[in-house]
């Protein structure tokens, strides 16, 4: 019997009437498809269709297509569900994928539509005037309390509580070294210190080399602990306690063995070739007592420094996220069910979770209804791809947004969902030296630079249209959108209007 | 400072400071103790601990802390260095994350004692709870030591990954020394038993072993010190009728998936 059932998903052709026989091409693919037997050859059935032969090929010579093989239709067993099936039973095991959620749900982001001032309430040309994007994350006072010193001057009384100032409402999500390389780590943390914003280490630890980057970078601490001590711990601007990831709620991590060589093993403070094994719950934490527990151990051992939370996007987020709030935090990063990932089971990245969309508007209604709103910032995550999904998640209630695969394509990745493999030829999500070693931290940063400055000004001109001039106004102004193709109840969990009401 | 007697134990020139923890919040509490230490004190003596949370959490010094009373959960968490020694049980979460550093308990603790620690030694003479030494782990020369002198509850050593664990069981009672699920996602390390244990008592990562001669030699020391410090006699335990838990496989679940 045939050892495999799968035809290639993809058909590399090379025009041999272009190929100048460079060998590029053998050298940029991480995945082996190219050889050189007299001329260049290509074994199809190893494509991923990540492009780095295409992008560096002198002569334009290769062509990707898919494999035109016609499978027998079928309307409820689509050819998805059946090479699932073939590999399976082939090996039994559970279907490992890479990056976010691939699956066709309704999104619901691109259901809703902006508004703008026309006619009776001007607009805000914001060429002409300054537009605020600044946004401070953590607690803020339930009310501010104003006395007046001896001259007359106002001042404010009692404490506020520490808060980090970013200078645009996006910060880079939690991308750990191992998932990714250190180099697409230094892109970031170089990028987050020119623009004023933030990166978080995921949870492997901080690289010697990012420690001067550490003002604008969270540490996580995450079940497995790995890279966690108190050098660490007090040398980022705010801790994050990861719970859960959008792209797998609910379970803990596998970084295998061979992803952890020297340097990775270094920063995780594991040995060498060893899985790095996440338990899927801390095993500190089984309540919100015990969240409230680890939150004010990490504030003693770091003299009080912002502690954000971090979960997944589950059916009862709104409850979850109030008891965050009441156990101390002073962030709650909410992660989608788009959220990217290194490494997931199948069925859990596209069957477990909900969207962003709605979790941010049920946080944000739960935490106003019970007047506990101002002790959380609320960052959101998994599923922002463009300038549009930040105005609107902003809109619907989030502090500010978090950007994990938005930087990574920016700085090449093709969405291939292969980052599990290790190979990645773009150089992000593989320790392969003679790949890690492609992607320039000086290029990627100015690319991730380029990409939240250009988003800012596509926010800025939005705000404008709508007769805002600060990123504040716009929070939780839900008034400012409506929605279109959206069924009655989810207008009203969103707490949008379908337009023309 | 308030509530602060200063002492020095000359035959050793060891700056002591003594405080009355009596009726203070644990974060004045561990400010008292940072400034001490930063005032040069080496030995810290807190009296009357009620369950204050988080002492000696996060620190980095060389400073040894000697509590009479009963400290809170979360003692030692994320600590590097110092050495506790508590006069009393102790509460959850000793030792949590901890990097380096001593801790001794001369009583019972509860759950979640060393959990993902990484380095360092913590002695308990009497019980521990349930999930004691999960996710140990060892790191280069540091290897993370708990020896309990009492019987340990469920889900001990649970996805140890390295460092020793070593229960001796000389509780009063008569209950099993160890609980259900021992060692389950053992990957690494070493958990050492003073005697043999049902099977049905472990997880399906690990097996049983007889402790050979260098475990001999290592839990002689290690009985030597845990003895020295939390003053039990270990005269009549006998490291040659100890067994060793071992995990089968450094990568427990390494065939779980399929691409
Ligand atoms: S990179 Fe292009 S030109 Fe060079 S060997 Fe490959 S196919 Fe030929
Ligand atoms: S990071 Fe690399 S491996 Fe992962 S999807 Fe992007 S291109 Fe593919």
């Amino acid at each position: 019997m045939p050892d495999r059932f799968l035809p290639s998903e993809f058909i590399v052709n090379v025009d041999h009437q272009r190929c100048r026989r460079c060998k590029r091409c053998i050298l940029n693919c991480g995945f082996g498809v190219f050889d050189f037997q007299n001329m260049t050859t290509a074994d199809s059935s190893k494509c991923v269709a990540c492009h780095r032969c295409v992008v560096f090929c002198p002569e334009e010579a290769i062509t990707i297509t898919r494999n035109p093989l016609a499978f027998r239709e079928h309307a409820s067993w689509d050819v998805g569900l059946r090479k699932a099936i073939w590999k399976q039973a082939q090996s039994p095991g559970m279907i490992l994928t890479g990056m976010g959620n691939d699956k066709p749900w309704l999104n619901i982001f691109d259901h809703l539509l902006i508004d703008a001032c026309q006619v009776t309430n001007p607009s805000i040309d914001p060429l002409r005037e300054p537009m605020e994007l600044r946004t401070y994350l953590g607690r803020k006072p339930a009310r501010l309390e104003i006395e007046y010193d001896s001259q007359g001057k106002p001042v404010l009384r009692g404490a506020v509580e520490n808060n980090i100032m970013i200078n645009v409402p996006i910060i880079f999500s939690g991308m750990s070294y191992g998932s990714i390389s250190l180099n697409a780590q230094r892109a970031i943390a170089i990028a987050a210190e020119r623009l004023g914003t933030l990166m978080n280490t995921g949870e492997g630890g901080l690289h010697e080399e990012l420690y001067p980057y550490a003002n604008h970078i969270i540490v996580q601490c995450a079940s497995g602990r790995f890279g966690v001590h108190s050098k660490y711990l007090n040398a980022g601007v705010a801790v994050e306690i990861k719970i859960g990831q959008g792209a797998k709620p609910g379970i803990g991590g596998h970084l295998p063995g061979e992803k952890i060589g020297r340097e990775v093993s270094g920063t995780r403070m594991i040995p060498q070739g060893t899985d790095a094994l996440s338990p899927a719950p801390h095993h500190d934490i089984y309540s919100i007592e015990d969240l409230r527990q680890l939150i004010y151990a990490l504030k003693e051992a770091t003299g009080y420094k912002p502690v954000s939370v971090k979960i997944a996007t589950v059916h009862n987020v709104a409850a979850i996220a109030s008891g965050i709030a009441r156990a101390g935090a002073d962030m709650i990063y909410l992660d989608g069910f788009r959220g990217g990932t290194g490494a997931s089971p199948a069925i859990v990245r596209d069957h477990v979770g909900i969207p962003i969309e709605i979790a941010i508007a049920v946080v944000d209604e739960q935490l106003r209804s019970e007047g506990i709103r101002n002790m959380v910032s609320i960052i959101a995550a998994g599923g922002i791809r463009s300038s549009a999904d930040v105005v609107k998640a902003i809109a619907l209630g989030a502090d500010a947004v978090a950007i994990g695969t938005a930087a990574l394509v920016a700085m090449g990745c093709r969405l291939c969902q292969k980052c599990y493999t290790g190979n990645c030829s773009w150089g992000i999500a593989t320790q392969r030296p003679e790949l890690t070693s492609r992607l320039d931290p000086d290029w990627g940063a100015e690319r991730l630079v380029n990409l939240v400055n250009s988003w800012s000004l596509e926010v800025k001109e939005v705000l404008g249209a709508l007769g805002i001039n600060a990123i504040e106004s716009l929070r939780g102004n839900r008034d400012r959108l409506r929605s279109l193709g959206l069924d009655p109840a989810t207008n009203e969990v969103l707490g949008v209007r379908p337009a023309g009401m | 400072m308030d509530g602060v007697r200063q002492a020095s134990r000359s035959e050793e020139e060891v700056k002591v400071a003594e405080l009355d923890a009596r009726g203070i919040h644990y974060k004045e509490l561990n400010e008292k103790i940072r400034s001490l230490i930063e005032s040069g004190y080496e030995e810290i003596v807190l009296n009357g601990v009620n369950g204050q949370r988080y002492i000696g959490d996060g620190l980095v010094h060389n400073v040894r802390i000697v509590i009479n009373g009963v400290p809170g959960n979360d003692l030692g968490a994320f600590m590097d260095g110092p050495r506790i020694v508590v006069n009393d049980n102790a509460q959850d979460g000793v030792g949590n994350t901890m990097n380096s550093g001593v801790i001794v308990v001369r009583g019972h603790a509860g759950d979640v004692i060393g959990y993902g620690m990484r380095s360092g030694k913590i002695f308990i003479r009497d019980d521990v709870g349930y999930r004691t030494g999960i996710h140990m782990k060892s790191y280069r020369e540091q290897v993370p030591v708990i020896v309990v002198g009492g019987r340990a509850g469920d889900f001990l050593g649970e996805y140890m990954a390295g460092g020793i664990i070593v229960v001796l069981g000389l509780s009063s009672d008569s209950k099993d020394l160890v609980g259900h699920y021992t060692g389950t996602g053992m990957h690494g390390g070493v958990i050492y038993l003073a005697e043999e244990i049902d099977e049905s008592k472990l997880g399906s990562e690990v097996r049983i072993f007889q402790a050979d001669k260098t475990d001999i030699e290592r839990l002689n020391a290690l009985l030597a010190e845990f003895s020295d410090l939390t003053g039990l006699d270990v005269s009549k335990v006998d490291p040659r009728s100890f067994v060793k838990l071992l995990p089968v496989s450094h990568r427990p679940y390494g065939n779980m998936y399929v691409y």
